[in-house]
C-alpha cells in the first residue's frame, strides 16, 4: 500500500490562473466588438497579430531560457499582455510598431526580470511607453476616424494592407486626431463650444470612443462579479480623476470636461484591465487605493499640463515604481494586533 | 438571539459530512493491540509506572508526570504490559517515540473507580485534581492539559467559556455526533468547568450545518444559562481565535491565549471527558472518532479506545484497500497524510479520511505566484500570504516576522484558493521552522558566549587576586626586610657616625654629575638640526634621487610622445605623470642645492651669504 504523501490543505479549490487570465480576455470582448464597430478592423488584427507575437516570443524567450514552453504558454498571460497591446494601440499602427512594444512587452519587461510574477513594471505598460516615446509620429497620426463619420470606411483587406505595407501608403483620409489631442490643443485657442464641434466629439461625449469605454467598463465589472479584481484599484484610478477633474479643470473652455476624461482615451481599459495587472499593482486594499488614485492623478496631470494627450502607460509605470514602497507602508491590521506593523523591519516599531 | 460577529476572509469547502453522520456511534471494540503514546498532550511525556508483564486493570494509570506539565495515561482495558518501546505515533513527520503496548485479556475488568455523586463538596482544587488525575487534555487538537487550562492567571478573570462545537473541517463528524448522542454529557461537563470558572457567560458555539446537533443541545441546555449560538457555516470558524471573534467581537491579542481577554475555549469531547471523570470515575481511556473517505464503504464515527491502530479502525469501516490513495489525519484542510495506518488513535485525534485518488487529486504543478491576492481575501488572520510566500522562499525570515508570520494559523485557506496551486502553509511551515531554528542557535550561541565572558571574568579576577597576593607577600616581606634593616643599622649607627660624611659627599657627587649631563643634552638638542642636512651621505642620497627622478621623467616623456604619436587614449594619463614626474626632478635639485649651500656654509662660512 503506497500511500500518497502531502501537505495540508489536501482539498483544494481554486481557480487555475490559466482560467482566471481566459476570463481576463473574454471580459475585453465588449470593448473589441465596440472599437471594431466604430473604428473599424484595425484593433481586431492589432489584437490577433499581437496575441500571436506574444506567444511566439514568449516561446521562444523560455526556450532560451531552458524553461518548459508549453506549461508557461498554456497560463495564458503572454496571451493577455498581447491582447491589451492590441486594444490600446492606434488602429493603424504599422505592424512593426505594435511588433516592437509586443517583444520589448514579452522579452525584456517580463521575461529578463525573471518571468511572470517577476515582472516589477506591467509588460504591456513598458512596450506601449516604448513605442510612444521612439515613435511619436506613428503612434499619434494612426488612430482611425469613428467610421460612422465616414462613408467608406477601410475594409478588412485595406485595414490588413495598410498594417502591414513596407510604407505606409496614404491612410490620412482614415485617422484623425483622438478626441483628448484635438481637444488639448484646440482649446487654447478656441472656446468648448467650438472644440465640440470637430466631428470626433459627435453628439455624445466621444464618438465611439465612448462605446468603447463603456464596454469596457462593462466587461471590468464582470471582472469585480467574478472576483477577478478587486474593486479598490478602478474605483480610485476613476474617482482620482474625477476628483482632479472637478477641483482643477471645472472650466470646459481651458481644461477637458471630466466627461471627456473618463470616457475618451484608454480611461476605463487602464483602470480595469491594466492597473488591476495584479503582479505589478500594490497589495493591501489601502495599497490599491492609494496605488489606484496616484495613476488617477497623474493621468490628469499629464494629460492636463504635460505634453501626452493620453497617459495610461505612463502613469501606471510611475506608480509600478512606486509599488513596493506602498507595500511597505500599506500593510493590513492583522487579528489580534492593535495597528499595523508598516515600514520595514527594524524601523517604526519594526 | 446571540449576537454574532463575522471573522475576515474565510471559504467554504465542500462539506463532506452526511457520510459520516447517517450512521449512530459505533463501538470499534477492544483490538489485539493497544499502543499508548507516553506524550499524547503538550508538556512533559508521561513516565511508564508498570513494567512489562505486569497485568493492568481498566482505567489503571499506568504512565504518569511526576514533575512538569503533563497528564497521565491509563489503561483502556485490561490486559498485559507487553513492552515499553518506540513505535510510530501521529506525527506530520511520522516520528517514532515511546509507547506502552497493551495486550488486551478480554476480560475488560474494571479497576477501582472513584465517581463524585455532588462535586459541590469536593471543592475546586480537588475536582480540578480528579481532572488531571483522569489524563485530560484537550481533545480539540492541540492536547494542552485541562486542569492547568482551568487554572488560569488570577489577573485574567475568565468571563466568557466558550464550548467549541463549530467543527468547521469537511469531513469531520466527531463532535456533531458527540452532541447529537451525548448531549447531556457536554452539558454536565461544562457545568463542571463553569462551575470551577465561575464565568458571566457560557456559549456553545455550533455551525449552522449540524441541525441536529444544535436540536439536541438546545433539549439539554434547558433550565440552564448555557446559550447555544448557531454560527454561520464558514471555514475556519471553529478555530480558536476565530469563534472567540464570532462569540465575543473581540480578539485574541497577538502571542496571548483568550484568557488574556477573559474567555475560554473548551473542547465538546473534553467536556464529555470532564463530565466522565468527576461523575463515574472513568479516565480518559476512549474518544469518538470519525471514519471517512471514499475508500471505506461504511464510514461513520466510532467510540475507540484510545490506542486502537487506525488500521483496526479502516477495518471496522469496510476499508477497500484497492481503492486507497491517501490517508489523512485530521481533516482534509489541517491534517496531515499518514505513511502506515499502523498509527494509533490518541486524545487529540478526531478523524481519519481515507481518501480515493479521485477525492483528493494531487495538486497541479505550483506555477508562479501572480499576486493576484486571492489568498489575503481569504486569510482569517488578515494577513498578506503572498508576501509572507515570498519572504519564506527568499529566506528574508525577518521582512516575514515583520507581516506577522506567526500569527498563521496554517488553517489552509490561502493554500485551497490559490490560482497557481502553490503549498503556501507549508512554506510558512518552513520559515517558522527556520526562523525558530535561528532563535534556538542564538540562544545557544548567546549563552555560549556569556559562559565564554563569564570564564574570562573569573581567570582574570583570579589573575588579579593571583597578583594581589604576591604584591602583598612581597610588600610583607619588603617590610620585614626594612624592619631588619633598620634594626641592623639601629644597632650600627650607634657607634659610627664619620661614614655618615662619606654618603653624603658622596650625594653631592651624584648630584653634579646629574646637572652635568643635563647641560651636555641640551647642547646636543640644539646642534642637531643644523649639523644633520649637512652631512656627506645625504647629498649622496639627493644626487641619486635626483638622477632617478630624472630619469623616470626621461621615460615618462618618451612614452608621451609615443602615446601621441600614436594617438593613444593614455595621454592625458601620461601627460599627468610626467608633470609630476617633472615636479619631482625640480624638487630634487631645490633639495640638492639646499643641501650643497649647507655643505658649503659648513666648510666655508664666507659664501653662505
Amino acid at each position: 500500500m503506497a500511500l500518497v504523501q502531502q501537505t495540508s490543505p489536501h482539498a483544494r479549490n481554486a481557480r487555475p490562473t490559466s482560467r482566471v487570465m481566459l476570463w481576463v480576455m473574454l471580459a475585453t470582448v465588449p470593448g473589441l466588438i465596440a472599437q471594431t464597430l466604430f473604428f473599424g478592423w484595425g484593433n481586431l488584427i492589432n489584437v490577433v497579430w499581437c496575441v500571436a507575437l506574444a506567444l511566439g516570443s514568449e516561446a521562444v524567450i523560455l526556450k532560451l531560457r531552458d524553461k518548459p514552453i508549453a506549461f508557461f504558454l498554456k497560463d495564458n498571460t503572454a496571451a493577455v499582455t498581447g491582447l491589451l497591446l492590441g486594444l490600446s494601440l492606434p488602429q493603424f499602427a504599422p505592424w512593426w510598431v505594435s511588433g516592437i512594444a509586443v517583444i520589448s512587452a514579452i522579452v525584456v519587461a517580463k521575461q529578463l526580470y525573471g518571468g511572470l510574477g517577476s515582472n516589477p513594471f506591467n509588460p504591456a505598460m513598458v512596450g506601449y511607453a516604448l513605442v510612444l516615446i521612439s515613435f511619436p509620429v506613428a503612434m499619434t497620426t494612426n488612430w482611425a476616424q469613428p467610421a460612422t463619420l465616414w462613408a467608406g470606411a477601410p475594409g478588412f483587406s485595406e485595414t490588413l494592407a495598410t498594417i502591414f505595407s513596407a510604407s505606409q501608403t496614404s491612410i490620412d483620409a482614415w485617422t484623425m486626431a483622438t478626441p483628448l489631442d484635438e481637444y488639448k490643443h484646440k482649446i487654447a485657442t478656441f472656446t468648448a463650444a467650438e472644440v465640440l464641434q470637430h466631428p470626433t466629439f459627435g453628439d455624445l461625449v466621444a464618438r465611439g470612443w465612448e462605446w468603447v469605454n463603456l464596454a469596457f467598463l462593462a466587461g471590468g465589472l464582470v471582472l469585480i462579479w467574478l472576483r477577478i479584481i478587486t474593486w479598490h484599484i478602478p474605483v480610485a484610478f476613476l474617482g482620482a480623476i474625477a476628483v482632479m477633474s472637478l477641483a482643477f479643470g471645472s472650466n470646459a473652455d481651458q481644461y477637458a470636461p471630466l466627461q471627456l476624461h473618463l470616457l475618451a482615451g484608454g480611461t476605463m481599459l487602464g483602470a480595469f484591465f491594466i492597473a488591476t495587472d495584479p503582479v505589478s499593482a500594490a497589495t493591501s486594499h489601502q495599497g490599491k487605493l492609494i496605488y489606484g488614485a496616484g495613476i488617477g492623478v497623474l493621468i490628469y496631470l499629464i494629460r492636463t499640463w504635460g505634453n501626452y494627450p493620453d497617459a495610461v502607460a505612463f502613469s501606471v509605470l510611475l506608480l509600478n515604481f512606486a509599488v513596493p514602497f506602498i507595500d511597505h507602508y500599506t500593510p493590513p491590521r492583522t487579528y489580534g494586533h492593535h495597528k499595523a506593523r508598516r515600514g520595514v523591519p527594524g524601523k517604526n516599531g519594526g | 438571539m446571540t449576537q454574532l460577529w463575522d471573522f475576515a476572509g474565510g471559504v467554504h469547502p465542500a462539506e463532506n459530512k452526511h457520510q459520516s453522520t447517517s450512521r449512530p456511534i459505533r463501538r470499534a471494540g477492544i483490538p489485539e493491540r493497544l499502543i499508548l503514546p507516553l506524550q499524547q498532550h503538550i508538556g512533559t511525556p508521561a513516565e511508564a509506572i508498570v513494567s512489562i508483564g505486569d497485568r493492568v486493570l481498566k482505567g489503571q494509570k499506568i504512565a504518569e508526570v511526576a514533575t512538569g506539565i503533563g497528564v497521565p495515561v491509563h489503561a483502556p482495558t485490561s490486559g498485559t504490559i507487553e513492552a515499553i518501546e518506540q513505535q510510530q505515533v501521529p506525527h506530520p513527520s511520522g516520528m517514532a517515540d515511546w509507547c506502552i503496548i497493551l495486550k488486551p485479556d478480554g476480560e475488560d475488568q474494571w479497576g477501582e473507580r472513584n465517581p463524585a455523586s455532588d462535586y459541590h463538596q469536593l471543592g475546586r482544587d480537588e475536582v480540578l485534581d480528579r481532572i488531571r488525575n483522569a489524563g485530560i487534555s484537550g481533545m480539540g487538537g492541540a492536547g494542552f492539559p485541562t486542569d492547568i487550562k482551568l487554572r488560569p492567571p488570577r489577573d485574567r478573570k475568565v468571563e466568557t467559556l466558550i464550548l467549541n462545537g463549530a467543527e468547521c473541517e469537511p469531513y469531520i463528524t466527531a463532535d456533531d455526533m458527540t452532541m447529537r448522542e451525548l448531549a447531556d454529557e457536554v452539558v454536565a461537563g461544562m457545568k463542571v468547568m463553569a462551575w470551577i470558572l465561575r464565568p458571566s457567560r457560557c456559549v456553545v458555539g455550533i455551525e449552522d450545518n449540524k441541525p441536529e446537533a444544535i436540536e439536541a443541545m438546545r433539549k439539554a441546555v434547558q433550565g440552564t444559562q448555557i446559550e447555544i449560538a448557531v454560527v454561520p457555516t464558514k471555514y475556519p470558524s471553529g478555530g480558536e481565535k476565530q469563534l472567540v471573534q464570532i462569540l465575543t467581537g473581540l480578539e485574541v491579542p497577538s502571542g496571548g491565549i483568550p484568557a488574556d481577554i477573559g474567555v475560554m475555549c473548551q473542547n465538546v469531547g473534553t467536556a464529555v471527558a470532564v463530565s466522565r471523570a468527576i461523575f463515574e470515575g472513568i479516565p480518559l481511556i476512549s474518544r469518538v472518532f470519525t471514519i471517512s473517505g471514499d475508500a471505506v464503504q461504511e464510514p461513520g464515527n466510532f467510540d475507540v479506545l484510545i490506542g486502537t491502530p487506525v488500521s483496526d479502525l479502516l477495518a471496522a469501516a469496510g476499508l477497500q484497500a484497492d481503492k486507497l490513495n491517501r490517508l489523512v489525519l485530521g481533516g482534509p484542510m489541517m491534517g496531515y497524510t499518514l505513511t502506515t495506518d499502523q498509527i494509533p488513535v490518541i486524545k487529540t485525534s478526531n478523524c481519519v479520511i481515507a481518501a480515493t485518488r479521485a477525492e483528493l487529486p494531487a495538486p497541479p504543478p505550483e506555477q508562479p505566484c501572480i499576486r493576484c491576492g486571492e489568498c489575503a481575501e481569504v486569510c482569517p488572520m488578515e494577513l498578506l500570504p503572498q508576501q509572507l510566500f515570498w519572504y519564506s522562499k527568499a529566506t528574508e525570515f525577518e521582512k516575514a516576522e515583520h507581516l506577522n508570520l506567526f500569527d498563521c494559523i496554517e488553517c489552509g485557506a490561502c493554500s485551497y484558493v490559490c490560482p497557481s496551486s502553490i503549498p503556501l502553509v507549508q512554506y510558512y511551515r518552513f520559515a517558522k521552522g527556520e526562523i525558530r531554528t535561528q532563535r534556538a542557535e542564538q540562544l545557544k550561541s548567546d549563552r555560549a558566549r556569556e559562559r565564554f565572558e563569564a570564564r574570562q571574568a573569573r581567570l582574570e579576577r583570579e589573575q588579579q587576586e593571583k597578583e594581589l597576593r604576591r604584591k602583598e607577600r612581597a610588600k610583607a616581606a619588603a617590610e620585614a626586610q626594612a624592619q631588619k634593616q633598620a634594626e641592623a643599622e639601629q644597632t650600627v649607627s650607634q657607634g659610627d657616625a664619620v661614614d655618615n660624611r662619606d654618603a653624603k659627599a658622596a650625594l653631592v657627587q651624584q648630584a653634579l654629575e646629574r646637572k652635568k649631563a643635563k647641560a651636555a643634552q641640551a647642547t646636543e638638542s640644539t646642534q642637531q638640526a643644523p649639523t644633520k642636512p649637512a652631512e656627506k651621505p645625504d647629498i649622496e642620497a639627493l644626487e641619486k634621487q635626483l638622477t632617478q627622478a630624472e630619469a623616470k621623467l626621461n621615460t615618462m616623456q618618451t612614452m608621451l610622445d609615443d602615446a601621441k604619436t600614436q594617438q593613444a587614449d593614455n595621454v592625458d594619463k601620461l601627460e599627468r605623470a610626467v608633470a609630476k614626474n617633472h615636479d619631482r626632478v625640480v624638487r630634487a635639485r631645490e633639495a640638492l642645492a639646499e643641501a650643497h649651500k649647507l655643505a658649503g656654509t659648513e666648510s666655508s662660512p664666507q659664501l653662505s651669504e
